[in-house]
């Protein structure tokens, strides 16, 4: 929290509601041409591919009729940790990363970073990539590309911003109008917008009047791998008991948390 | 004896090329001091003229205010630069009896071409500057950044970094980043400067980049 600063201080976070999501992948496709992320010419090779958000696909393990399966989509965690003691931020040796106490919006400045990629080996959720090319865009392309995310460059590392741009977008509105305040629906990731069952929400977890300050409190929500300390600012919601045993390591016969 | 002479020749030798070294030294000193400091920068900015001389301050007189030209959008955003939109108004036809205008409605309005300005302080991509947290939030002048431009009879010259592309504006004028105006220089330090002194707190990463 910034000194003098009076406002109170925000933290933005999800709440994806695991039973709703399809795994369709719209909120990949979304994130990808909302924040200018790049592709290659052939995306079968995986290991280097990059993807802010990306919907894995659980399986429970079992044979019909008991078979099921669930869609996991896994944007940046925003990792509060103790005090903005995330993981990625406490290991970079450029600060080109850094935990926004104002907003806990955790930042990687594209230009500052010299491709180190230890924050990426800090990272218990693969959130982060790295940009093994400079970007390749099929001709034509680069003329609709974001204005209000910067395309990255060979030999960086990037990761979900929360569309940060958007943020900073809805504050110009909100100032331009006298306003000193945005309301919950002015600030949205790309990733939620796109949702098309609504399976996301986003806002501040700190306001009560924001939806996701509802929703984490629900004794089905559980964050992944919170036992590391992380402490992400994205929940995860499923009424289904082994969905929420996927999120962390226990043991077989370990109770899982709630 | 024959042995002696030669170690003092050989003395005296040393001697001399030890005074010739130090003269070579410093005038190779003071040939790099020049070249570091009135040469290379000389060299690295490209200088380009603003397609047409534009004076700020006739302008300024006609139309009263900064933003009548330079205004803000709906949706809070900074309009920048006029595009020929804002310029059409008054300038179908040719007004007074100056030969930038005469370009300017020949070749730009009556062709609908936007004009192709240099912008001095377009910053690199990574930066996103509000105008709406300065100028409505915080509620600072045009001149705290900008400078009195507003009076200006004539564009200055613009210069572009040959290595990077950026306006000199960016660095400053002065070579040894030395500066008396806010205006004199727009790097990430200057920005941090003030905001620790107005807010308290230079503000995280994502507060000024994108």
């Amino acid at each position: 929290m910034s000194k003098g600063s009076k406002h109170k201080v925000k933290k933005f976070g999800m709440v994806i509601d695991l039973d709703k999501c399809t795994g369709c992948g719209a909120c990949m496709v979304a994130c990808m041409s909302e924040n200018n992320v790049p592709f290659k010419e052939n995306e079968s090779k995986k290991l280097d591919s990059i993807t802010w958000m990306r919907v894995y696909k659980l399986e429970n393990g079992k044979s019909f009729p008991e078979a099921d399966i669930c869609f996991l989509p896994r944007p940046c965690m925003h990792c509060e940790g103790d005090r903005g003691h995330a993981p990625c931020v406490s290991v970079c040796p450029a600060i080109a990363t850094d935990y926004d106490h104002n907003t806990g919006i955790v930042s990687q400045i594209y230009t500052r970073c010299f491709g180190c990629r230890y924050c990426m080996a800090a990272c218990p959720y693969h959130a982060r990539y790295f940009n093994w090319r400079d970007p390749v865009w099929p001709e034509g392309m680069e003329k609709f590309l974001n204005p209000n995310v910067s395309p990255r460059m060979r030999g960086v590392v990037e990761k979900c911003s929360f569309c940060h741009h958007r943020y900073q977008l809805a504050l110009d509105k909100a100032y331009a109008e006298g306003r000193d305040k945005i309301e919950e629906d002015e600030y949205q990731t790309a990733c939620a917008h796109a949702c098309p069952a609504n399976a996301i929400t986003f806002g501040d977890l700190n306001n009560k009047k924001h939806s996701v300050y509802r929703l984490k409190k629900n004794p089905n929500t559980f964050r992944l791998l919170e036992r590391l300390g992380t402490n992400p600012k994205v929940y995860y919601h499923s009424s289904r008991e082994w969905v929420r045993r996927a999120g962390d390591n226990y043991l077989k016969h370990e109770a899982a948390k709630a | 004896m024959s042995e002696t002479q030669k170690v003092s020749a050989s003395d005296n030798k040393r001697k001399n090329t030890g005074g010739t070294t130090i003269l070579f030294f410093l005038i190779g000193v003071a040939i790099s001091l020049a070249v570091g400091w009135v040469i290379f920068p000389k060299l690295l900015y490209l200088k380009k003229s603003q397609p047409i001389d534009f004076s700020h301050a006739v302008h300024n007189e006609a139309v009263g205010d900064c933003d009548s030209c330079h205004f803000f959008r709906e949706d809070g955003t900074f309009s920048g630069s006029p595009t020929l939109a804002q310029c059409i108004d008054c300038h179908e036809d040719v007004q007074g009896d100056t030969e930038a205008e005469q370009i300017f409605v020949e070749e730009y309005i009556a062709q609908n071409k936007e004009v192709p300005w240099l912008i001095y302080s377009k910053q690199p991509d990574c930066v996103f500057f509000s105008h709406a947290a300065h100028v409505k939030k915080a509620e600072m002048s045009c001149e705290s950044c900008h400078g009195e431009i507003g009076t200006s009879e004539t564009l200055p010259i613009y210069e572009e970094n040959r290595i990077t592309g950026y306006s000199r504006n960016i660095w400053g004028k002065n070579i040894a980043g030395i500066k008396k105006h806010t205006w004199d220089r727009m790097k990430m330090d200057d920005c941090g400067e003030c905001h620790e002194e107005e807010t308290g707190d230079k503000g995280s990463c994502f507060q000024c980049h994108k």
